[in-house]
């Protein structure tokens, strides 16, 4: 709270980005411990995590106040002008402390208490069970087990303390294999396909820089490529461009030369590092914030950021390796420097396109839990930092307030029956990478299709299955009837219970929906379309302009019968 | 003459690729004078393959020891790929298909010999009769009248014969407005907002010259124009091209409405692309989306570089500046660029879908396009004459009418639940109009029809797509009657390339 000079401050706009002519809301700014929050002259409120804050910036005074742009990591940009310097300047200097918080602890997953006591708690980071997804997989099984050498994070800090590796792969083998790898990653089992017998597997990048050699690590290699009774040959990716990987070499890093592994195809796959995606995704973001963007400015923009390009090559490499174990049953071996960014990425888009179980929701959480990290869930590098935070005391589990909420996050023309698509192949022709509007505009509503076809399809599921329910009811009715001695009464019955003014069918879904439509003739638009969100032309001004003669006349007559 | 005489060798074994997902067919090919064939032979299960020879837009021929291969572009951007056993065979065929396909004359083209089952002639040429639309806006503004001054053609060669005017302008002053007008297209009604009491009218540019001349009788129609909105109303002229194309279009006779002239008008200039560039825009698109291996980049500057997406970005935004002083702004509205028989009824058919419910179901939509586009005077033969492929390309093509339903579809993309009709009908538009086994969309205008006896000779594509079996197909399954006013959006982030259906068909396959 030392950080917090102003708590409060009134008649500040916020201004559209989008909107034409600057329009803007006025409201008032509150600053609590971990949040910004703005309340418009219409109470609608706009809250902003301190802890989501990418970037504050105070422009240039103006003549209606002082600008203060504030960009979140969640593609959120707001633009306040705030009346006076002094409190602009405030503000500005307490969201730089506050959003800058260096110590895990400060973070506001550590004080957020949603009203959930320490057992539900409890049950919250135990839905997901690592142990139960790789028995799933179907292993231990007789060429994959457990192992226990990293229980102490003795041999790598940043890897869990459950590992699956080759069951003929022993303790010494690891532990000098670690010692060949960068960061001590050394090839564990990622995903196990049950049904080729092909594993997916990772790790970091070999210190062979231009000629050492790691007899362990070529024993395990070996060894993977032995766990696979089908294809004895190993596909090894290295997800770097290859010049990237060539001037690891030189720092004593490098990648595996397939003369020292038996049964190797090495293969580069050339996903750029964090550092280009990051400014990447700055180029991207920056071109999209600018208001009143030409064709040619969005597609170079779009263009010469580069993001599509990376979105595809990521893609691609996930599709050579789902592609190597259906089609091929070999077992891959993923790995890039670290072996935690892009071997991540590929690893786990590949075992999505493999594997229909994760994408159930529930089966996503589990693929997002192995890969990303396991509200808390991302806080934390690595499974050691998270336990010496005491996460799972200390904060609340993300994944049970998403389970709790699933209906907002179904795809309601998900199907699970459709065996054609069991392995996913997707296709990665250029034009059909398309740019993530509703992500990087998430905030932008103007931005946004004006009628929403998920609602209305989620609405009709639920209305057939509330048929479908009616159905099976008037079904044992006619059951119940049928017994009855009585014709009299079943037909009455019947007739009763099918009449169109039934009361289910008169709530009908889709009925309710229409009647929600704002029919307001004074302002005939929908769902928030609106002429004046849209800048269709400069001459919009024009239009509020009344022609000089015709206000003359007006003035005069109004003169007149004063 | 004969198509007989055009037809080298009517038969030939040939195998057709038509796609990654369609199976190759194997067969006996046929040449008609309109149709080529391909019959399986007894013993196959699939039906017979026939393409109308009109939808061929480019035609490429390799020949090999003994066998041709004859690549077939189509104007509906699907690529069809033959190969054919014999090599003098295959190149009569190609030379046959080259000289059938590129046949100008209107009267011995297909829809004069389509006589479909079920479907009686004459029938359906009263589908969507504007005179209907003409008459209600009449009845119920009583400010506007039908005109039969253009009965014989003789006023406007471009009109129709009913046109709806002020009712307070005498036909022979309409007359001396058309001798003001550039193809004698004097200010008409195109649409009547109810809700706001103003209406959207067309012209074509008025002939003002280097003199700066005037014309009483079009000021006098302007004048009437407002006054019959409510007595002060303004109205704003939307030029479809700049100032200063407006201005250097004087040189050569045409120009603009001066302001002195015209008091209560005032002029907003829309620029947007037209003719020949817009046909090189459309030629490029279709060039890029044909290129599998290329990159994202080249991809991205390919798009950039075609500008497709910015004319389609032009063309909903001033739709929706229009729309917007009619429905904001209480003002009437006149467009027109210089001929006024493209980017004009782009605007205002747009505007129009905008603005009014009705012209967004299927039948209302069916009506725009007749009474806007094909009554309206869009020269479809000229236009259409050949799609993005073909080589042999005169000066007057462009793809004004396939611009058109790409903004239809945004919107539709934007308001998914309120068109009544879904993609299908605008691709069976886009189809229909550049080769089509009905005659709506032949010929330029309908004097040129009458000549043609097109309404007693040939069968209309409405009764064709009314058909129940069809209408279901064309049906959006979402549909729910809004009665707003739908504003899209026009930022590049909200629109998208339609590659629905009609991009995906032309990429090539197994091009071996």
């Amino acid at each position: 709270m030392e950080h917090i000079r102003t708590t409060k401050v009134e008649q500040v706009k916020l201004l559209d980005r989008f909107s034409t002519s600057n329009k803007s809301l006025t409201g008032t700014l509150y600053l609590t411990a971990t949040h910004l929050l703005f309340i418009d002259s219409h109470q609608k409120e706009t809250w902003i995590l301190h802890h989501h804050i990418a970037l504050v910036e105070k422009l240039a005074l103006t003549t209606s106040g002082c600008p203060l742009v504030i960009q979140c990591k969640n593609f959120r940009i707001v633009h306040f002008i705030v009346p006076r310097e002094r409190d602009c300047h405030d503000i500005y200097n307490s969201l730089l402390q506050l959003s800058k918080q260096a110590k895990y602890e400060d973070l506001y997953a550590f004080s957020y208490n949603p009203k959930q006591n320490d057992s539900e708690r409890l049950r919250g980071w135990q839905l997901i069970d690592l142990a139960e997804e790789y028995k799933r997989m179907g292993v231990p099984n007789s060429n994959w087990q457990l192992s226990d050498a990293n229980r102490e994070y003795k041999i790598c800090e940043t890897y869990p303390r459950e590992l699956y590796v080759p069951r003929i792969a022993s303790k010494p083998i690891i532990v000098g294999s670690s010692k060949f790898r960068s960061k001590g990653r050394f090839p564990v089992l990622s995903y196990y396909h049950e049904h080729k017998e092909a594993a997916i597997c990772r790790c970091s990048q070999p210190l062979s820089g231009f000629s050492a050699r790691c007899l362990e690590d070529e024993h395990l290699l070996q060894a993977i490529s032995k766990a696979n009774p089908v294809n004895r040959y190993m596909y090894v990716m290295d997800t770097r461009p290859k010049l990237n990987a060539m001037a690891n070499r030189a720092a004593g890093k490098g990648y595996e030369n397939e003369d020292n592994y038996s049964n190797i195809r090495f293969q580069f796959v050339g996903i750029e590092n964090i550092h280009v995606m990051r400014s990447s995704l700055q180029k991207l973001l920056e071109v999209n914030g600018t208001k009143g963007l030409s064709v040619s400015d969005f597609y170079s923009g779009l263009e010469s950021s580069g993001w599509l390009r990376h979105i595809k090559a990521v893609m691609d490499a996930a599709i050579f390796l789902a592609k190597a174990i259906t089609v091929e049953s070999a077992s891959v071996l993923v790995h890039c420097s670290d072996g935690w960014d892009r071997t991540s990425q590929v690893c786990s888009l590949g075992s999505l396109l493999l594997d229909s179980y994760y994408r159930t929701i529930k089966g996503f959480m589990i693929h997002e839990h192995i890969h990303s990290c396991q509200f808390g869930n991302f806080l934390g590098n690595c499974q050691k930092e998270r336990e010496e935070l005491k996460l799972k005391e200390k904060t609340y589990s993300l994944w049970p307030f998403l389970l709790d909420d699933q209906k907002k996050y179904l795809n309601p023309l998900y199907t699970s029956k459709s065996p054609k698509f069991t392995v996913l192949e997707p296709n990665t022709v250029s034009f059909n990478f398309k740019f993530w509007r509703n992500m990087y505009h998430q905030f932008d509503r103007t931005l946004h299709p004006r009628q929403s076809v998920f609602n209305i399809i989620t609405n009709m599921n639920e209305q057939n299955k509330q048929l479908e329910k009616d159905i099976k009811d008037l079904e044992s009715k006619i059951k119940q009837c049928k017994n009855k001695p009585t014709d009299g009464i079943l037909t009455k019955e019947l007739i009763h219970s099918v009449h169109p003014e039934s009361p289910t069918l008169k709530t009908s879904l889709c009925f309710k929906e229409q009647t929600l439509l704002p029919v307001n003739h004074a302002l005939r638009t929908i769902e928030g379309s609106n002429p004046a969100d849209n800048r269709y032309s400069e001459y919009a001004e024009e239009f509020s302009k009344s022609e000089p003669g015709v206000v003359s006349l007006e003035y005069g007559v109004a003169r007149m019968t004063c | 003459m004969e198509f007989s005489d055009l037809i080298r060798t009517g038969r030939a074994q040939a195998k057709l690729l038509r796609g990654p997902e369609a199976p190759p067919l194997r067969g006996t090919l046929c040449l008609t004078g309109h149709h080529l064939l391909l019959s399986p032979g007894p013993q196959a299960t699939s039906e017979l393959w026939l393409l109308l020879l009109r939808s061929v837009d480019s035609i490429e021929k390799r020949v090999a020891s003994d066998s041709g291969t004859i690549t077939l572009r189509c104007k509906d951007l699907r690529v069809l790929q033959l190969e054919i056993e014999g090599v003098e065979a295959s190149l009569d065929i190609a030379r046959s298909i080259e000289a059938l396909s590129s046949l100008e004359s209107v009267i011995t083209s297909f829809p004069f010999f389509y006589r479909p089952k079920g479907l009686r002639l004459g029938d359906a040429w009263h589908f969507h009769p504007p005179e209907r639309y003409y008459k209600r806006v009449a009845r119920e503004t009583n400010a506007w009248r039908l005109s039969e001054v253009n009965e014989d053609f003789s006023v406007c060669p471009s009109y129709p014969r009913a046109v709806i005017v002020p009712r307070s302008v005498d036909d022979g002053a309409l007359a001396r407005s058309a001798r003001f007008r550039q193809g004698g297209r004097f200010p008409v009604l195109s649409y009547h907002h109810a809700p706001s009491g103003t209406v959207l009218v067309r012209s074509s540019q008025p002939l003002t010259g280097p003199q700066k001349r005037r014309c009483a009788e079009d000021e006098e129609l302007l004048r009437a124009v407002l006054l019959g909105a409510r007595p002060g109303a303004r109205g704003f002229i939307v030029d479809t091209r700049s100032s200063q194309a407006a201005k250097q279009a004087r040189m050569t006779g045409g120009g603009t409405e001066a302001k002195a002239a015209y008091p209560g008008w005032k002029r907003l200039h829309r620029p947007l692309e037209r003719g020949q560039p817009l046909q090189e825009s459309f030629v490029r698109l279709v060039e890029a989306c044909g290129d599998l291996q290329q990159s994202t980049d080249s991809w991205l500057r390919r798009l950039e570089g075609c500008c497709w997406l910015a004319h389609v970005k032009e063309a909903l935004s001033t739709a929706c500046l229009a729309a917007q002083g009619m429905e904001r702004e209480g003002a009437c509205i006149l467009v027109h660029g210089a001929e006024g028989t493209d980017s004009t009824l782009l605007v205002t058919s747009l505007a129009q879908l905008i603005l009014d419910p009705l012209s967004r179901t299927m039948a209302g939509f069916q009506e725009l396009v007749e009474r806007e586009w094909i009554q309206a005077g869009h020269p479809f033969q000229l236009r259409c004459a050949h799609s993005a492929f073909s080589h042999a390309r005169s000066k007057h093509e462009a793809p004004t009418f396939l611009l058109f339903l790409d903004c239809v579809w945004q919107l539709g993309r934007q308001f998914p639940l309120s068109l009544e009709f879904g993609e299908g009908l605008l691709l069976a538009l886009f189809e229909h109009a550049y080769a089509s086994p009905f005659g709506t969309f032949l010929c330029n205008s309908e004097k040129e029809r009458c000549l043609c006896e097109v309404r007693t000779r040939t069968h209309s594509l409405w009764s064709g797509l009314n058909q129940p079996k069809e209408r279901r197909k064309l049906r959006n399954p979402l549909y729910a009657p809004n009665p707003l006013a739908i504003w899209p959006s026009v930022e590049l982030q909200s629109l998208r390339l339609w590659q629905g259906d009609p991009l995906p068909q032309l990429l090539p396959w197994g091009a071996s």
